[in-house]
């Protein structure tokens, strides 16, 4: 809390200097600024990152190397077998330190060393803050003083503060890079850690998944069997019943926004569509479990079958609804890209509108259709919170829809609830699953954007 | 010329012919009813969806509560200190002066489980208010437990055999004399919107989901929005037209459609596991939805620039701006209508967005409220998940109402991205 409110002090300091570095850049031209180079503005902005600029990130340099430094200190003074501990022991002493430093209860027991050791670390917590908060503020009023003196009329601030800005907007450009180079290797590094328990090719083509480990020899049903194929049946199962509801239901209803109806249909129709598109998934799997599988599960009774209360079909279906909006978006969109010139045509030759729409419309807007399935194919795959509610846990090698299945989301998130151990294979199959989710879907998307490049006709 | 006004029998006035045109007709009809009844199906999907929800979930914004005149006997309470008296004891000195004839030590204790345990903080508070009340009596609405609840709003089927019901005989014949007495009550459940999670659905609330909601969005729209917009202002307006601009480009696009429960894996491994930031904080589920957000912001954000006309920003240049002033002065401004809608969208996205929420460990039960974004705390469609598990009857319309609440705030929020778009929206 201290170290925000330190923070937030350097940053008023910085906005003082903009104030003040804006008056004496119109002070300099008594009143006159159309003489200036630059505007004001750009002069008060020179003076405030002249001050800002160092003080700030010397401020977070002390508290990083601060809380390192501070670390190892206490731990220099810490007696000789405790010194030695292993470093989670060690790691977690110290967190007891600062917690008792903080006024909180350590989780260990309040040792004569532990309190030693939480009182340097309050005086040297308290010692960096000032000491690293004084430096800060001297380097900011210098760098402002350096600046202020450098006002004048034809100093030209403006470019040095536009090229600062340039930087920051390329740093924040870059961290969409980033997002995707820190998914691909933090999931990359903890499945290769996982390839390195359990083979890949066990992985990959593995029957039999059963990610508990056996406490004990003779344990039943825990063999740490890590086979994924069963998961894998089981994401696609689901995900073909939801295209099979998606594909024709969003196919169709897009035909008819898009060729048949009127603009007073169509404002009915395109809000409803969005609305079914903007319900959480949550809900949706809340819907299943709640609404469709019993009843699903009634029906099955009634016609004389027997249909598990966590069956493959009830979240197929709901995912179908669910992906309903998407398939025809998409569509719609394709359909509309094609020019009427081409329905003209047909029609003209006396086809009608379904000839028209069949044989004409949907070929030529073929490659945006299939793209658009692709896309809620890889939105099926990567669903998350449907299967979780409404498909079960047991990992069945099946092709029945009215059994149980699990899917790779489902097990994902299964893994990973609760209590974590970064090195124990179970944690780490998550991350394995996770990297071939994240490969399965960026194919997908990559085939689908270039199926649209590559295919589609340009009509102007 | 007689031939064309007298045309001879044609080609398309053959029975074979005219046959064709029926079928071909009758396919028309046939596709165009098909097309309608796909569009009908989804909203018939969207009718039985939200129409459980309803019917499911009304009732969870109302509670039962039962009048009772609890005498505050000096007996069970502390001179010295108000707060700490035995109110258990009150409420069933209460109980037991209305049904005289329970004696039986276990038929007391049955008798004092249709009041919730909240009743005794009930009973404290107004003692606390008023501490003249010592030896006096009052009297008070006290919130029935969740059986009674139950009973009340007629989920409970009083013909079904008594070992399979969730409330036995005696029980409902003691709360039927009592609504008999007129001292049953269903009120509005403030209770559910204010509170946090509780073990017992009577006092279960969703006010703590929603707080740490508002953190987690306040926290991804603080990071996600300038970084969105600033990112794409570079790649729309300075970027050198490179390739390693189309990459940023193609990356962007695909990151839109990564699956969010991988972005929750990206989360535990970077902000957990790495940087060893707290478990169950909005700030943490806050930075998780930031990253899902920001390429809809910047997708959004490029569109709007997109959109402005060149002759603006020519304009603008001719008569002597700076290219950044140019965006700061003209374009920026000019698109800000069109990128708050496309904020305000990802943010509903990010408020109904549960998956990643679960990898960085928002599924706590937390009974106090969040104040503040390092808190522990859930979030609106986590606590529907959440209760969506739990077996118990009660259970069940406190998550379609916690839905309920949910969907008004998307709905809150998609409409003030409509009003924007609509009220501020230039036509070129």
């Amino acid at each position: 809390m201290t170290q925000l409110i330190l923070t937030l002090a350097l940053i008023c300091l910085a906005a003082a200097a903009f104030l003040v570095g804006r008056r004496k850049a119109i002070g300099v031209t008594g009143g006159r600024t159309s003489i200036l180079h630059s505007r004001p503005v750009y002069h008060g902005w020179y003076v405030a990152l002249a001050c800002g600029l160092p003080a700030v990130s010397l401020w977070f340099m002390v508290l990083l190397a601060g809380d390192w430094m501070i670390d190892r200190t206490i731990v220099a003074a810490l007696p000789g077998e405790l010194r030695e501990a292993s470093a989670p022991i060690l790691q977690r002493f110290l967190n007891d330190a600062e917690t008792l430093a903080a006024g909180g209860i350590p989780t260990i027991e309040i040792t004569p060393e532990l309190e030693a050791a939480a009182a340097s670390f309050r005086r040297l917590t308290l010692l960096e803050r000032w000491v690293g908060f004084s430096a800060a503020m001297g380097l900011g009023l210098i760098g402002a003083g350096f600046a202020m003196r450098r006002i004048d009329i034809s100093r030209r601030t403006r470019q040095p503060v536009e090229r600062v800005l340039l930087i920051v907007l390329l740093a924040v450009a870059a961290i969409s890079v980033l997002t995707t180079a820190g998914i691909v290797f933090s999931v990359l590094f903890e499945a290769i850690r996982f390839f390195d328990k359990v083979p890949f090719l066990d992985f990959l083509f593995g029957v039999k998944w059963s990610p508990q480990i056996a406490l004990r020899e003779d344990q039943v049903g825990s063999s740490g069997a890590f086979g994924a194929i069963p998961l894998f049946t089981g994401t696609i199962l689901i995900t073909l019943i939801a295209m099979l509801v998606a594909g024709p239901v969003g196919l169709l209803s897009a035909v008819y926004l898009a060729e048949y109806a009127d603009p007073r249909h169509r404002a009915v129709a395109k809000p409803m569509l969005e609305i079914l598109a903007g319900i959480p998934t949550v809900v949706y799997g809340f819907f299943a479990a709640l609404v469709v599988a019993p009843a699903l599960r009634e029906a099955g009774i009634m016609v004389g079958l027997d249909v598990a209360s966590e069956s493959a079909l009830a979240a197929g279906l709901v995912m179908g609804m669910m992906i309903i909006p998407f398939v025809s978006s998409l569509t719609d969109d394709a359909l509309a890209a094609v020019p009427d010139d081409l329905r003209d045509a047909s029609l003209g030759l006396g086809a009608t509108h379904q000839e028209t729409v069949t044989r004409v419309v949907i070929p030529a807007a073929l490659p945006g259709i299939v793209a658009g399935f692709l896309l809620a194919v890889s939105r099926a795959i990567g669903e998350t919170m449907i299967v979780v509610m409404a498909a079960g846990l047991a990992a069945n090698l099946t092709a029945n829809p009215l059994e149980a299945v699990t899917t790779v989301t489902v097990q994902i998130v299964t893994l990973l609830i609760g209590d974590q151990e970064f090195d124990s294979a179970k944690t780490l199959a998550a991350f394995a699953l996770g990297l071939t989710l994240f490969m399965v879907t960026l194919g997908l998307n990559v085939v689908a954007l270039r199926m649209v490049q590559k295919y589609q006709e340009k009509y102007d | 010329m007689t031939d064309m006004t007298q045309p001879a029998t044609s080609v398309h006035q053959s029975d074979t012919s005219r046959e064709r045109l029926r079928r071909r007709y009758g396919r028309e009809r046939s596709f165009k009813i098909i097309s309608v009844s796909a569009l009908g199906l989804t909203a018939l999907f969207l009718v039985i969806l939200l129409g459980s929800i309803v019917l499911n979930g009304w009732s969870g914004f109302l509670t039962t509560k039962l009048r009772l005149e609890v005498t505050y006997s000096t007996k069970h309470l502390d001179v010295e200190d108000p707060a700490n008296g035995n109110f258990r004891m009150i409420i069933l000195d209460a109980l037991r002066e209305r049904f005289p004839d329970v004696t039986e030590r276990r038929e007391l204790r049955a008798l004092l489980g249709i009041v919730s345990n909240r009743g005794t903080w009930d009973v404290r508070d107004a003692l606390l208010d008023d501490p003249s009340l010592a030896g006096g009596s009052l009297e008070l609405w006290l919130p029935a437990a969740t059986e009674v609840d139950m009973l009340n709003k007629g989920y409970v089927d009083r013909s079904a055999p008594e070992e399979l019901r969730l409330i036995d005989d005696r029980t409902i014949a003691w709360v039927d004399a009592i609504d008999e007495a007129d001292d049953l009550a269903t009120v509005f459940n403030w209770t559910f919107l204010l509170s946090g999670d509780s073990r017992e659905p009577e006092l279960a609330g969703v006010g703590g989901a929603v707080l740490g909601s508002f953190w987690i969005l306040l926290v991804t729209f603080v990071v996600s929005f300038p970084t969105g917009v600033g990112a794409a202002i570079f790649l729309e307006e300075f970027a050198p037209k490179r390739r390693w601009v189309d990459v940023i480009e193609v990356n962007i696009n695909n990151l839109a459609a990564v699956p969010s429960i991988v972005f929750g894996l990206l989360g535990l491994a970077v902000f957990l596991n790495v940087m060893h930031m707290p478990r169950s904080a909005p700030v943490v589920g806050g930075l998780t939805l930031a990253l899902m957000t920001l390429p809809t912001i910047i997708i959004a954000t490029r569109a709007a620039l997109k959109g402005i006309p060149p002759s603006i920003k020519d304009a603008a240049l001719a008569i002597g701006a700076s290219p950044v002033q140019v965006v700061s002065h003209h374009l920026l401004p000019l698109a800000m209508p069109r990128i708050l809608t496309g904020a305000i969208i990802g943010m509903a996205r990010a408020l109904g967005e549960s998956a990643p929420l679960l990898m960085v460990g928002m599924v706590a039960f937390v009974v106090d409220l969040p104040s503040g974004p390092t808190d522990a705390a859930t979030a609106l469609p986590v606590q529907v998940f959440l209760w969506a598990d739990s077996p118990e009857r009660g259970f069940v319309e406190k998550t379609s109402a916690a839905i309920m609440v949910l969907l008004v705030f998307l709905v809150a929020m998609n409409g003030l991205a409509v009003y924007l778009r609509q009220r501020f929206e230039i036509r070129w």
